[in-house]
């Protein structure tokens, strides 16, 4: 077994740019089958690739459908959204308003809780706790979301919302909805953000205890601003998630396309309505199965934009340590 | 407070590459007791508390509601327009088959890919940092999205009734398979070079290399990778809603082609209903559910625990 093979010291292989060997000198034994194996698993590691041309290809063709019919501006600016109505109207604006909702409200939540949970983890907790408290908290990720909506719609709003809080709230809210969501992205957001304060290197910490400050002030004036750009990114990938998720607002947010101003009131988002339409019975090439790719394409985009903001963040922390 | 801690391993080793340092020194008994420090430290563990206890009364209020219906009906009916007479066979027997076929078809994709990425591709041209990017992005990508891919694809292939155990298991295959290629990279670049170095060294070819000794070294990683990214499989319906899954069964799915609808679904479906009967149905379901789930996570951090090396 390979195991017995293991060699003393440190790790040599880390993260880094450099790969595991000189690849271009060790052609010098060939067996014919290493060739063939060779394109399989590139035709693997090519297929991610298709995955992405295909999810492009499958929104923009019903997508450009849907654009000949509806102008561009009419659908980005129109603040009414009512495709399955007599009078027919595709505003998006409501349903990416429902959509900001539900995300700030779960950022609400999620951010001051996620970080504190990760700056506990990695600056206050002992190696031992951490070991037990983090696989616990990263099975609030594992929950289904479906779960969550179930929650959001039968406890969180009758019971805790309601009669605990004493709030006259519709049964469908973006309250409720938001809050799950929120708790259902905490690990996202502790999970990464703790991964980037652990990387900060201990000599800043040590420099700043030398220097007479205590633990609270190091975490908060030296590692948590070394860690920025890593907690920022966390933060980022969170809120696609929020944005991306459906099951929750799909159950408790409600489906009313609506423009509200207090967030006790139900809206539809835009993962809602993919949901809803996706259960209705709409002939292929229709308009109003078109809709959905236009609305998906109007999703893909912004949690494409939303991803490559946080990737770009995390590049620079590679680079920083 | 004690800062100078000599006892603390030296991660930062022989300074090469990013350091994931852990602060030895930082340990969990505080000598600063000032106030501030105090509430500080009282803010931090109320967050993390936070998140727990909504997990433990998530779990209990299901758990109260859910268990009058947590009977042997729940496991052999058909879901009924009667509550105290339905259950939830054909979802669970749905689950089963589309998570099987959806592990068979993604994992060796996933390891294969993963592989190729880790340990053939050369990673400074274009094309293999291309999909190094979009890997990154479609592990984000909303599950939704998939499940619109999906039912594009199979009405290209002139497929109309799209609410088939294989378009399922394609709609969750394509959203597991960039988790699974992740984490298995992870799991492959753990493995020491010297290992890499000594099989090749020894007149070893590169695949017989990867083969013989990278792999087996990497299959705790890629295990416990695998089972969560499965797990999530198990929870996830937002794409098999857009296949049409949210039909009422009432079979035994039983081929590649036939129709199904699987717990998560079920539990929307039940959820979504008016009389108080299917909703305790639901919360029986949920158990039912999050006990596979739970099982598969105790399971995935047994084998992080128990069979990770430490090089």
């Amino acid at each position: 077994m390979s195991v017995n093979l293991t060699t003393q010291g440190p790790s040599s292989r880390t993260t880094g740019p450099e790969p595991a060997f000189n690849a271009s000198r060790l052609h010098h034994r060939r067996r014919p089958g290493e060739a063939a194996i060779l394109i399989v698993l590139r035709g693997a590691a090519l297929l991610s690739v298709m995955v992405t041309v295909g999810i492009i290809a499958a929104l923009v063709l019903p997508a450009v459908e849907f654009f000949r019919e509806i102008s561009f501006g009419d659908f980005l600016t129109g603040t009414r959204w009512a495709p399955t109505f007599a009078d027919q109207s595709f505003g998006v604006v409501p349903l990416v308003l429902g959509t900001l909702w539900t995300t700030v409200i779960g950022l609400c939540v999620a951010v001051p809780f996620g970080l504190g949970a990760a700056v506990f983890l990695s600056e206050y907790a002992s190696p031992r706790l951490r070991k037990w408290l983090k696989p616990i908290l990263e099975l609030l990720a594992g929950v289904p979301s479906v779960v969550y909506g179930f929650f959001a719609l039968q406890f969180v709003t009758p019971y805790f919302l309601r009669d605990f809080l004493g709030m006259e709230i519709q049964p469908y809210n973006v309250l409720a909805a938001g809050i799950v969501l929120g708790v259902m992205i905490i690990p996202t957001i502790a999970s990464l953000s703790e991964d980037a304060l652990s990387a900060v290197p201990n000599a800043l910490r040590d420099g700043s205890l030398a220097i007479g400050a205590n633990r609270m002030q190091t975490t908060l004036r030296v590692v948590f601003p070394a860690a920025l750009s890593g907690i920022a990114a966390a933060v980022v990938l969170g809120i696609s998630r929020a944005v991306g998720e459906t099951m929750i607002v799909a159950l408790a947010a409600g489906t009313q396309a609506r423009m509200i101003t207090d967030p006790t009131k139900g809206a539809q988002t835009m993962t809602g309505f993919i949901a809803q339409a996706a259960t209705g019975e709409n002939p292929v090439g229709s308009l109003e199965y078109n809709t959905l790719f236009a609305v998906g394409l109007l999703l893909f985009v912004i949690t494409l934009v939303i991803n490559m903001i946080s990737i770009a963040l995390v590049r620079r922390i590679r680079e920083a340590y | 407070m004690t800062t100078l801690d000599t006892n603390r391993p030296d991660t930062s080793g022989d300074g090469r590459g990013p350091i994931r340092s852990t602060p030895r020194s930082l340990t969990g008994r505080s000598h600063d007791k000032s106030a501030p420090s105090l509430l500080f430290l009282v803010i931090l563990w109320s967050s993390l508390a936070f998140g727990l206890i909504f997990l433990v009364v998530l779990i209990g209020v299901t758990f109260v509601d859910g268990l009058s219906r947590l009977d042997g009906a729940l496991f052999t009916n058909y879901t009924s327009a009667f509550p105290e007479r339905a259950g939830a066979r054909a979802a669970l027997l749905g689950s089963v088959m589309v998570v099987s076929l959806t592990a068979v078809m993604t994992i060796p994709l996933g390891v294969a890919a993963a592989i190729y990425l880790e340990e053939f591709a050369e990673k400074d041209k274009w094309y293999n940092r291309l999909i190094e990017l979009n890997l990154q992005n479609l592990a984000a990508v909303p599950a939704i999205i998939y499940g619109i891919l999906t039912l594009a694809f199979l009405s290209l292939l002139g497929v109309f009734r799209t609410n088939i155990v294989i378009g399922g298991a394609m709609a969750l295959g394509l959203l597991i398979l960039p988790v699974i290629i992740i984490t298995t990279r992870e799991a492959i670049r753990a493995v020491p070079g010297e290992l890499r170095d000594g099989s090749l060294a020894l007149g070893a070819t590169r695949w017989q290399t990867v083969w013989k000794q990278i792999l087996p070294s990497a299959v705790p990683g890629i295990a416990t990778g695998t089972i969560l990214a499965i797990s999530r499989a198990i929870g996830e319906a937002a794409p098999l809603l857009l296949l049409g899954a949210l039909v009422v069964v009432t079979y035994d799915p039983n081929g590649l082609m036939s129709g199904f609808t699987t717990m998560p679904i079920q539990i929307f479906n039940w959820a979504g209903l008016p009389q108080a009967g299917f909703h305790h149905l639901a919360s029986a379901a949920i158990i039912v559910l999050l006990g596979m789930i739970l099982t598969l996570n105790g399971l995935a951090i047994h084998i992080r625990n128990r069979f990770s090396h430490r090089w």
